[in-house]
């Protein structure tokens, strides 16, 4: 008991979590910070239920003939972990809980622009989570999380419908959220928050959201054909029945590809405020890598076509789509190069959020370059298909998405809880988790070279050593994802109460007691500053 | 030594010798790895690049004290363009070198021996025009080109040959083609590359690569059939065609004789060139393409037989050449 904080007996602060009890208060409740932890339960737990459907592929894939199940439930297995883990975990992972929690801190308000409408969101997405694991039990689907037609359509004997009215349900929920955040961030920023002092966390969920409202209907209207197609057997896909089966491809990429910098995107943010304050330093080029966010937004909704070099689409498509493809790959860079400058003279310390913005900028980074593989379109055909693909977007989506979206959560866990963590604990976890999944996943790209194709339920035996190797690095990859889930939950109860800024942090967000009132602020704050102004900037100097 | 022990030392020696390179066995292959290799280097060179630069900077810059202030770094927009550009020009080699090889890669030359694959749930169909039919093998000779001519009876398919570098999905309704000229007798894997159901994983097979006596010995080997053309005039007689179509133009309905690779004038006045896909969508799908002097008699095959069945007649169409034009029209 030696800090002033400590010394205030904590009940006797009214704070956001002891302002009222009982589930009715959670359930109606329009608190940003209250909805951002109903989504937290939620996707954690959808989060595991596509861990759980990993960890027995991974097992099945010791044996070159199948260790566990048949080829029937391994194909479900691994179009549950996919669906389950891109709609209703990486897509509303960090916008939906962190950026719940934070946009309105951070912009210096005292909730989203619209309330209610975040309420409702969350309910939509609980709904189509529903629909998906009321699938997923009552025997599942098999067509992959990408659905492709006529299989999806016409040939598959399993619970496409539900899934889709689930997927379908589900996009309403983005589709708010991204409007929401963009309405609040235009209209309720604190006075003198200009748009170039707006933390990098913000600008990447300013340019998600706009992603959220611009191609999210188009999946909507691609999973309504389908299930027009699927029940009324009217010809849209099928070439049986008169239709187009790229035609699917087509649509469905045009919001798929868009939906992966959905993903990254808002971790680019998280990692941007992570560096930031580990190393005591304004992010390094702040205007570069905000504009940068914006062109990976415009350009990603123009390299659908690389999805499909080898469906036969005409070779001076491709040629565009692989110019394009190459394009974006530029502001992807000019941020790791960015970050890695950030660093330079600055005062960096290794706290567990910390290790894993360093883990996210080195696995991001091997993500990015071997995209060049498969933007580069000869290699592309050979490489196309099997599990080089499946390294290459874990590389992105759980190297990156999940690394950030698991380093902000540490970072914020003790504004959101008032607790802290044990920061050793954190810190072996983190290890465990970089080490784990390149064990899982490098030798992925060698088994992608070789030729092996991926969804493949049985393979040839000489595949067997690479896939024993990706196998015992998920188990540890497993244990690594535990950990934190046991200390979390410990924390909430018994960990040491958090001081309101225990990292000596810039940012509204910290200005706040821990854990914030339900108003956030007592007063509305003004802005007189640069973000991350750990040092001041000289005059007549940009930063 | 039982097969259990046999396929266990197996294993045990490809753990020893851990392959990291597939075998290249095409012309094609030799291209695409010199691309991979430098692909390669790049990646090597920038993750190690970056995890060196942040390892020096984690160790040179660790706070020292807890109220340490570091003072401003502005930024430099000389860098900030320095690492622009050069990922910009890396990107606009790999494009130029990767485009370029794709589109050499992507035509066939003229003289390629032709094959047909039909990919249904789950194996793959083969037919050779002189006849011999196999499923989920593929035997072709060494140095020869070789152009396949796919497509699917039921959902999308891949037709995937690593060690020669070439993929191509495989689609209901329509013609895809690869082609390649192997350089190295030997037994290759072939898979399905793209998900088409329960039994995905099982839709593999191999391609024999064999000297051109060897070929022509498997060719001539076994029941001797007829050939693709001669199954395709056999049904062209069963389905009832020749009543209409006959040799010259007299009939209520074109003659075939020659329309193989010949501009076609359409009703709408477009003039299309009668391809594979042409005559086939002209057999399943006759009255999409009306033609200017005949009355839309013909009715629709679809569903009446399958694509092995159609890639007959269009062989049969074919062997219809363009000598007999001549002879059938003076």
């Amino acid at each position: 008991m030696s800090t002033a904080v400590t010394e205030i007996p904590q009940d006797s602060r009214v704070h956001y979590l002891n302002v009222s009890y009982g589930v009715k208060s959670w359930l109606l409740t329009v608190d940003h910070k209250r909805i951002a932890l109903l989504y937290l339960g939620s996707i954690t737990f959808m989060f595991l239920v596509g861990g759980v459907a990993a960890v027995l592929m991974r097992i099945h894939l010791i044996e070159p003939a199948g260790a566990l199940v048949q080829p029937e439930t391994y194909n479900k297995l691994f179009s549950a972990h996919g669906i389950i883990m891109v709609f209703f975990f990486l897509v509303p992972s960090i916008p939906a809980t962190l950026g719940n929690f934070l946009v309105p801190l951070m912009v210096g308000a005292k909730d989203l622009a619209f309330p209610k409408l975040n309420l409702l969101s969350w309910y939509i997405y609980v709904v189509g989570a529903l629909f998906t694991l009321y699938a997923v039990i009552s025997g599942g689907v098999d067509t992959g999380w990408t659905f492709y037609t006529p299989y999806s359509s016409t040939y598959s004997h399993s619970a496409v419908i539900p899934v889709a009215i689930g997927v379908f349900i589900t996009g309403f929920s983005s589709i708010l959220t991204g409007l929401n955040f963009i309405v609040t961030i235009h209209k309720m920023r604190a006075p003198g928050l200009t748009w170039f002092r707006l933390p990098l966390f913000i600008w990447s969920i300013y340019a998600t959201s706009v992603i959220f409202i611009l191609g999210t209907p188009v999946l909507a209207i691609t999973i309504f054909l389908l299930g027009v197609e699927r029940l009324f057997h009217v010809g849209i896909f099928d070439p049986a029945v008169g239709g187009d089966p790229l035609l699917f491809q087509h649509l469905f990429w045009f919001y798929s590809h868009p939906a992966v910098y959905i993903m990254i995107l808002p971790g680019m943010g998280v990692v941007s405020e992570l560096i930031a304050a580990f190393s005591r330093k304004r992010i390094y080029g702040y205007t570069m890598v905000a504009y940068s966010s914006f062109a990976i937004a415009i350009i990603s909704f123009l390299v659908w076509g690389h999805h499909m070099f080898v469906t036969g689409q005409s070779i001076y498509a491709g040629l565009i789509f692989s110019v394009l493809s190459f394009l974006v790959a530029i502001p992807s860079a000019i941020k790791v190069f960015n970050w890695t400058a950030t660093l330079y003279k600055g005062s960096i310390s290794y706290e567990a959020p910390m290790l894993y913005a360093l883990g996210f900028i080195g696995l991001f980074t091997m993500g990015g370059l071997t995209g060049l593989f498969l933007a580069s379109l000869a290699t592309d055909v050979h490489l196309s298909g099997t599990y080089f693909i499946v390294a290459h977007f874990h590389y992105i989506m759980v190297g990156g998405a999940v690394m950030a979206y698991m380093g902000g959560l540490h970072y914020w866990w003790p504004k959101i809880t008032g607790r802290m963590y044990p920061d050793m604990w954190a810190r072996v976890a983190a290890v465990i988790i970089f080490v784990g999944f390149n064990l899982t996943f490098f030798p992925q790209f060698m088994l992608g070279y070789l030729g092996m194709p991926r969804r493949y339920a049985v393979y040839p035996p000489e595949f067997q050593v690479f896939n024993v190797m990706s196998s015992a690095g998920a188990s540890i990859l497993g244990i690594g994802y535990l950990i934190p889930l046991v200390y979390f939950i410990w924390s909430m109860r018994y960990g040491p109460i958090a001081p309101a800024n225990p990292w000596g942090a810039k940012g509204l967000e910290w200005t706040v007691p821990s854990p914030p009132p339900t108003d956030n602020f007592e007063e509305t704050p003004i802005v007189t500053e640069e973000a991350y102004n750990y040092a001041p900037i000289p005059e007549g100097q940009h930063g | 030594m039982n097969a259990a022990t046999h396929l266990f030392t197996s294993n045990l020696l490809a753990a020893a010798s851990l392959p990291i390179h597939p075998p290249t066995a095409s012309t094609i292959g030799q291209g695409v790895d010199y691309l991979y290799f430098f692909l390669t280097g790049i990646t090597l060179f920038f993750t190690i690049l970056i995890f060196s630069i942040i390892f020096y900077f984690m160790i040179k810059y660790h706070r020292r004290s807890e109220d340490e202030a570091p003072g401003f770094v502005g930024t430099s927009m000389t860098l900030e363009i320095t690492w622009t550009l050069v990922p910009l020009a890396i990107c606009a080699v790999l494009f130029v070198w990767a485009s370029s090889l794709y589109f050499e890669n992507s035509r066939p030359p003229n003289a390629s021996m032709e094959l047909f694959v039909v990919g249904k749930q789950w194996m793959w169909h083969i037919q050779h025009p002189e006849g011999p039919r196999e499923i989920d093998e593929l035997h072709v000779p060494v140095g020869v080109p070789v152009k396949l001519t796919m497509t699917s009876e039921d959902v999308i398919h891949d037709f995937s040959i690593p060690a020669f570098r070439i993929k191509k999905d495989v689609l209901p309704g329509r013609y895809s083609s690869i082609w390649f000229q192997a350089t190295k007798t030997g037994i290759y894997h072939f898979y399905c590359a793209q998900y088409c159901g329960t039994d995905h994983a099982r839709m593999i097979g191999w391609v024999y690569v064999m000297t051109a006596e060897d070929y022509a010995g498997w060719l001539s080997g076994g029941v001797r059939g007829e050939s693709m053309a001669q199954s395709g005039e056999r049904l062209f007689t069963q389905l009832g065609c020749i009543t209409c179509h006959v040799a010259d133009n007299n009939g209520r309905c074109p003659t075939l004789v020659g329309v193989f690779n010949h501009p076609v004038k359409l009703k709408d006045g477009r003039t299309v060139v009668a391809d594979d896909a042409y005559l086939r969508n002209a057999i399943v799908n006759p009255n999409s393409m009306p033609l200017p002097n005949y009355a839309p008699l013909m009715p629709s095959f679809q569903g009446q037989i399958n694509e092995e069945q159609l890639l007959q007649l269009i062989a049969y169409i074919k062997s219809l050449g363009p000598e007999e034009r001549k002879s059938a029209g003076k």
